[in-house]
């Protein structure tokens, strides 16, 4: 944190697990012993290899456990605060070390300008969190405890400290939290209701001013202290968009990990077999976390001792006797789960296909069907959703996991839209066929949506990149038959975006109003499939093969 | 599309509608769109129930099956990403395969985003049990594949969450193989001094 320096051979923190000495390469001045390699000399147990590797490990997993934490608000774009301008203005992880018995001041609690004991010190809350305007809208959760559990501390080292806390709202719900508060309080601690808009500096003393409305006398205060003590907010970790390509996860709109149900599946991942614990999935603290971590751990264990699990049995299944060896379904499965040579057959490896459609949706010659979503019983759908008053109706297409789960989400959150919608569910996007539009569009629907997961986060790694194929070569189609193309529209909505699926129904019936019935009856003809021809050629064909 | 849809079986379908209380009958017209049920093709019964999925309501898809012999059954309730699981294991009890269910989404789709419209939110019902209803006529039987589980977890990360997991899964008797980027283990926590409420140390 830049509070002291450390050598370039180091124990992390005196109580570090692994308790072992680290290398620092970036700093070492590395293994040409000519340079240096002094530590190499002194260590009695050959310990040290520069040399020494990364080493890739190689494992195979039945579950997976993503606990993959957090990250700390870093305060400097709140500039108004002077994190990066003012010496004595720390954040509440500074002030950790600063405190702690094994920090740099060996827990002699000074403050960095002046090495000397700061006697008023300043809390802001919500440094971070609950500011729509940086991004960060939702609450840290932790960060009113942490502050109120660093007042308790100084008042119990440093009793003649004077302590303010400028808050919004104190949010102490938990077992023994509100005791916490209280205890705060008695010992003398103020709290504030209302954040400072600035920080100023006394250039002379380095002590620090701000002015708060409290908004509970209604009245101006000012405090000049000798340190001040950010509290910061936590975000979603750096790392949580790797793992999410990784294992296929989605986010809430907040950043963190999206669960599957947020009251009955707390801990599961969309993606079987994969659970969250900690702070990855939303902002908690040590005992929630213990308590996730429990409930993870009994998901896993229960999976594992289960010994099998079932493939849900939506997967592609190839007739011999109708593929034509084109290979197209082999070259777009994103599993490669299809095997094909030319001059073969294809065929699937069914433990390996995860039933996105993406394959039956493009094959031309009717060879694959997907179990449970074959063509008949969603072209079935669609006529019978169809059949009366088309005129009134929006034709969604939805996948299972991204705009379907959308349109839960505007239930579960109540939003209300217009109720001309009828949405249909395939498992991914990439299911739907060219002619499963333009049998919607035959049947009268003055307007088709196809929506799916956003591009980079599509459930089956990257199927919907054909989706957007498709819809891309019906526009031309639709536009060639002089039908309007933004009749078909395309959209992403994601499993936490309620709000986007309420919106995006609003705009769908918006944009159905201003479809005329000649337009619907024009497409209903001009869309009309051409069998007859199709068959003549290709009998046509089969008879020049043979002959 | 083939006429018959169930590879030549008389098409016998049940279709059971869920009040769930005032969840769906309190913007849908429940009864009227049972009886619309029963005007679709093949649809042998069409039951109205008060909650679907509670053990009475079970109980009358599974008398139903065996009363009117039937081989699809159509439950329109709430969102198949919820209750999809528990109708399948009931058809399955009564002796049907769980393929042989379908639902249709009347509250996450329909009664909780229309509260404030009863003809539209009816019709629509209407039009996603029918929906439901003609994709059941081409359901059919499916076996799922059962794959071994490989005996070990991954936990990802060494905070307190990961360290916990994992010491949890190592008690119930499993392997786990613990990955974490930095050199220590115990992430954040392990750099705060005292955590409350306990005020004590964190390590
Ligand atoms: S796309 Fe169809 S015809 Fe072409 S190889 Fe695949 S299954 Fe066979
Ligand atoms: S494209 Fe999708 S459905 Fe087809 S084999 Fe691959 S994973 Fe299975
Ligand atoms: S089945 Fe679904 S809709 Fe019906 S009572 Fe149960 S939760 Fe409610």
């Amino acid at each position: 944190m830049g509070l002291s320096s450390r050598k370039a051979i180091y124990i992390p923190f005196p109580q570090a697990v692994p308790s072992a000495y680290t290398l620092d390469m970036e700093n070492c001045l590395g293994n040409n012993p000519i340079a240096c390699g002094k530590c190499q000399d002194v260590c009695e147990q050959d310990a040290i290899d520069y040399d020494d590797q990364d080493e890739l490990i190689v494992r195979e997993v039945g579950a997976v456990v993503v606990a993959i934490g957090l990250d700390v608000y870093d305060p400097t774009e709140m500039d108004e605060y002077g994190y990066t301008r003012f010496e004595n203005v720390i954040t509440s992880m500074e002030f950790e070390r600063l405190i702690c018995a094994g920090g740099p001041t060996d827990g002699h609690f000074v403050r960095p300008s002046d090495v000397t004991r700061p006697k008023r010190i300043g809390f802001i809350q919500c440094v971070g969190s609950r500011n729509p305007a940086i991004g960060r809208p939702y609450c840290s959760n932790i960060c009113c405890m942490n502050t109120i559990k660093d007042t308790l501390l100084l008042a119990d080292h440093y009793p003649d400290t004077g302590n303010v806390v400028s808050y919004q709202d104190i949010r102490a719900f938990g077992k023994s939290f509100e005791d916490m508060f209280q205890r705060s309080k008695e010992m003398g601690v103020r709290y504030v209701r209302g954040l400072p808009g600035d920080i100023e500096e006394d250039p002379e003393t380095g002590n620090l001013i701000i002015t708060v409305e409290n908004t509970t006398s209604g009245k101006l205060e000012r405090h000049e202290l000798d340190m001040v003590v950010l509290s910061v907010g936590v975000i979603p970790p750096k790392d949580l968009k790797k793992i999410s390509g990784l294992l296929t996860l989605s986010k809430t709109s907040d950043g963190f990990f999206m669960e599957s149900h947020p009251k009955l599946k707390p801990v599961d991942a969309p993606t079987k077999g994969v659970y969250f614990a900690g702070f990855c999935e939303s902002p908690k603290d040590i005992k929630e976390s213990v308590c996730q971590s429990g409930a993870a751990a009994s998901k896993v264990g229960a999976l594992l001792n289960a010994g099998e699990i079932h493939i849900e049995a939506i997967t592609s299944v190839i007739d011999p006797d109708l593929c034509t060896e084109c290979g197209i379904c082999a070259g777009l499965c994103p599993y490669s789960a299809i095997v094909w040579e030319k001059g073969q057959k294809a065929e699937v490896i069914e433990a390996a296909c995860a039933g996105c459609g993406c394959c039956g949706a493009a094959c031309k010659f009717g060879a694959i069907t997907m179990r449970h979503f074959t063509d008949d019983q969603l072209v079935a759908q669609v006529q019978a959703v169809l059949e009366h008053e088309p005129d009134e109706k929006v034709f969604v297409f939805a996948c299972n996991w991204c705009s379907y789960a959308g349109g839960d989400m505007a239930g579960i959150s109540r939003l209300e839209y217009p109720a001309s919608n009828r949405v249909i569910r395939t498992m991914c996007s990439a299911r739907v066929s060219e002619e499963m539009v333009l049998e919607a569009f035959r049947a009268g629907a003055p307007v088709v949506l196809v929506s799916g997961c956003h591009y980079a986060d599509c459930h089956y790694i990257n199927a919907n990149r054909q989706t957007v194929v498709r819809v891309q070569r019906l526009w031309n189609k639709l536009e060639k038959a002089g039908v309007r193309p933004e009749r078909l529209q395309l959209e992403w909505i994601s499993a936490a975006e309620g709000q986007k699926f309420a919106k995006v129904m609003k705009e769908m019936e918006v944009l159905r109003a201003t479809v005329t019935p000649e337009e619907i009856a024009h497409a209903r003809e001009a869309l009309k499939p051409k069998p007859k021809k199709e068959k003549v050629k290709k009998e046509a064909k089969a008879e020049s093969v043979t002959s | 599309m083939v006429a018959n849809a169930s590879n030549g079986d008389e098409l016998r379908i049940g279709v059971f509608v869920c009040d769930c209380g005032l969840n769906i009958a309190g913007a849908v017209d429940t009864a009227d769109v049972t009886e619309y049920a029963k005007t679709l093709q093949d649809v042998v019964c069409a039951v109205q129930n008060k909650y679907t999925c509670a053990d009475p309501g079970q109980n009358e898809i599974k008398d139903a099956i065996k009363l009117h012999n039937l081989n699809r059954v159509v439950v329109a309730s709430c969102t198949p990403r919820q209750h999809e699981p528990t109708f399948r294991q009931c058809v399955h009890e009564a002796g049907l395969n769980p393929y042989l269910m379908e639902m249709a989404n009347l509250r996450e789709h329909c009664s909780w985003v229309h509260p404030n419209d009863w003809d539209g939110a009816t019709s629509k019902a209407k039009d996603l049990v029918a929906s439901a209803v003609a994709r059941a006529r081409f359901l059919q039987s499916q076996e799922e594949m059962a794959v071994p589980v490989t005996q070990r977890a991954l936990v990802i990360g060494g905070g307190i969450a990961g360290i916990e997991a994992a010491l949890q899964l190592a008690e119930q008797g499993h392997k786990v193989t613990l990955v974490e980027k930095t050199a220590t283990i115990g992430g954040i926590m392990a750099q705060l001094d005292k955590t409350y409420p306990t005020m004590d140390c964190s390590i």
